[in-house]
């Protein structure tokens, strides 16, 4: 029986946080590409509770992971309203069509 | 005990209170006086006003905000004011009251005259979340302040909605700001793992430990710099610049390339002074932790952005891309004095900045003047702008001199003191490169002059007489443009007294 220790946490936060740039970069969807900054956003917080616990670092790591699940939905509100604003305009949320802005 | 250090604290807080209580009323007065919204950017002023007030007071004092009292024998706090975060607050407050000046006679704000307390709101909530990151001194303050500057930019980007490229910018700004502050939050976690602690002091004490993991401690700061070279649009991270510069409201560009930038440089000067020194030499050097090689980091940084900057805006045709290009090209100028890691490059980054602020603003103003009445940015528009409008003419002209930073004019004092530091520091080949960068510079600056004086007019004439209130505020723009490039004295020594960062 293997102990579940820091390591196991560490490795699976780094999975996701590949994933989610893995995410970022490949797909074209905006919407997409927000769930992929969501992972990498809750990778860092995995990393936040595991240090705090398996390094006895009090409940600092819990809170800041309790600040950015905040912030994450503060942000993922704003970015929905503009993709919203940006389908409305364009009638597309693929963000490699959205190019108007280029010399 | 907790209740009373939390109650000193807000003392060191006077001006982010201002600013927050401010806000409050902004929103407060929209609901109360609906339709007449001539009162909202009185209040934002008066709070920007009475902000500066107890601003100037923390250049002479300085101290911890909410330090932790059960752990007594770390004297050190989430918040640090002292006379460094003054000078980057009053950059902050001037910038404001500017462009709160600016969004009076601009065209593109009055078209959405029913959502102003939004854009006052907004404005002040992005003033507070800078006041906070330039005295940040927890990480995990460092991140919410960060964001609270971005969530308010993202929206103000976007503000003028009806637009296609004023959409197109916020969605641009949002992805590649949210990556990047993911990469850093990510940055930041790891840092946490490896000491424990989110405070910055805490931290370097910690980092003196000569058993680090250099290459984790190397992770960390490159994800770190990540999210903060985000805000200051430094090289891999700026290509954001551009398209958000172009698409935004012209105040709003004003506003991020000056104001946000400051919050962003104090922020990384922080960061960098604070976690990763050992010392400072007699001489003023900074003795650095060898775990990361800031220097050379900061210089390959430095070069590439203003390399990168100055080369892509040979090519632009509209005035606001170009400086966005232009403002790319002087973070990596800036960048450069932060590299020299020195009291003496420190100070001329001040001096820079304070420089900075009025010939950026001066130029963005003008240009914005030009949209107003003729509703484009594009180069060929200038055509014969210095003999239909000669005043407009002039003052652009001599923003943009400065700009280049040719000797009449405050931005050569600016560079002056930059290439001294480097040069002081043995950074000759860096300060060479600089100059040269600073030649390239030359071209599309001048490119613009002579649209405006030496080809012919446009057969409409496109003349128009300013209102007074433009009128001043481009006399008290160009009046620091024009007088600092002579007598240089006061910025100097206002700079000189500012360099005081709570630490070793």
């Amino acid at each position: 029986m293997v102990q579940v220790g820091l390591n196991h946490f560490l490795i699976v936060s780094a999975i996701l946080f590949s994933l989610g740039i893995f995410g970022i970069v490949t797909r074209k969807n905006a919407v997409m590409v927000l769930m992929g900054i969501e992972l990498v956003l809750n990778s860092a917080n995995l990393n936040f509770v595991a240090f705090a616990k398996y390094g006895n670092f009090g409940l600092s790591g819990q809170i800041a992971a309790l600040f950015v699940i905040i912030l994450a939905a503060a942000e993922t509100a704003i970015a929905l309203a503009i993709v919203l604003n940006i389908y409305k305009t364009f009638s597309t949320v693929n963000v490699d069509e959205i190019d108007n802005l280029k010399e | 005990m907790e209740f009373h250090s939390i109650l000193n604290s807000l003392t060191y807080l006077a001006p982010e209170i201002t600013v927050s209580a401010a806000l409050i009323l902004v929103v407060l007065f929209d609901l109360i006086l609906g339709k007449n919204k001539k009162a909202l950017p009185v209040i934002a002023l008066a709070g920007m006003v009475a902000a500066s007030f107890f601003v100037f007071q923390q250049m002479t004092f300085n101290g911890f905000a909410f330090s932790k009292v059960s752990q007594p024998w770390i004297n050190v706090g989430m918040i640090t004011v002292d006379s460094f975060g003054a000078f980057f607050k009053s950059i902050v407050i001037l910038a404001t009251v500017l462009v709160i000046f600016f969004s009076f006679s601009s065209e593109e704000i009055k078209k959405s005259f029913d959502r102003l307390g939004e854009y006052y709101t907004l404005v002040l909530g992005m003033v507070l979340g800078m006041f906070l990151m330039i005295s940040a001194s927890d990480l995990l303050l460092v991140y919410l302040s960060l964001e609270l500057v971005s969530l308010s930019s993202y929206v103000l980007a976007g503000f003028t909605k009806l637009r296609e490229r004023s959409s197109e910018a916020a969605l641009k700004y949002i992805i590649y700001g949210a990556v990047s502050s993911g990469l850093m939050l990510f940055g930041i976690s790891i840092l946490f793992g490896m000491t424990g602690s989110t405070n910055l002091y805490v931290i370097n004490s910690l980092l003196q430990a000569p058993n680090i993991n250099h290459l984790a401690l190397a992770f960390a700061g490159i994800l770190i710099f990540a999210g903060i070279g985000y805000k200051i649009s430094a090289a891999p991270f700026h290509f954001w610049t551009p398209d958000v510069y172009e698409g935004a409201p012209i105040t709003i560009t004003a506003f991020l390339s000056v104001a946000s930038k400051a919050a962003g440089f104090a922020l990384l000067i922080r960061f960098v002074k604070i976690t990763f020194i050992s010392g400072v030499a007699p001489s003023g050097h900074w003795q650095m932790i060898p775990a990361f090689p800031w220097k050379e980091f900061l210089i390959v940084i430095s070069i590439l952005t203003m390399t990168l900057g100055n080369f892509s805006a040979l090519w632009q045709t509209n005035l606001k891309r170009l400086l966005a290009y232009s403002s790319i090209a002087h973070a990596g100028y800036i960048l450069m004095g932060i590299a020299v890691l020195s009291n003496q490059g420190l100070i001329a980054v001040l001096i820079y900045f304070g420089i900075y602020a009025f010939m950026n603003l001066g130029a963005f103003f003008i240009v914005m003047l030009i949209a107003n009445k003729i509703g484009s940015e594009e180069l060929e528009d200038y055509k014969g702008l210095g003999y239909t409008m000669p005043f407009l003419g002039v003052t652009f002209g001599m923003f943009l001199v400065s700009l280049i930073g040719l000797p009449p004019s405050a931005g050569f004092i600016g560079k002056l003191y930059l290439f001294i530091a480097l040069v002081d520091a043995k950074m000759i080949v860096v300060a060479v490169i600089a100059l040269l960068n600073t030649v390239v510079s030359l071209y599309y600056y001048i490119k613009v002059l002579r649209e405006m004086f030496l080809a012919k007019p446009a057969s409409p004439s496109t003349a128009f007489k300013l209102s007074p209130l433009s009128l001043i505020l481009i006399i008290v723009m160009l009046a620091p443009v024009v007088i600092f490039g002579v007598y240089f004295n006061p910025i100097v020594e206002f700079a000189k007294g500012c360099v005081t960062i709570l630490g070793l």
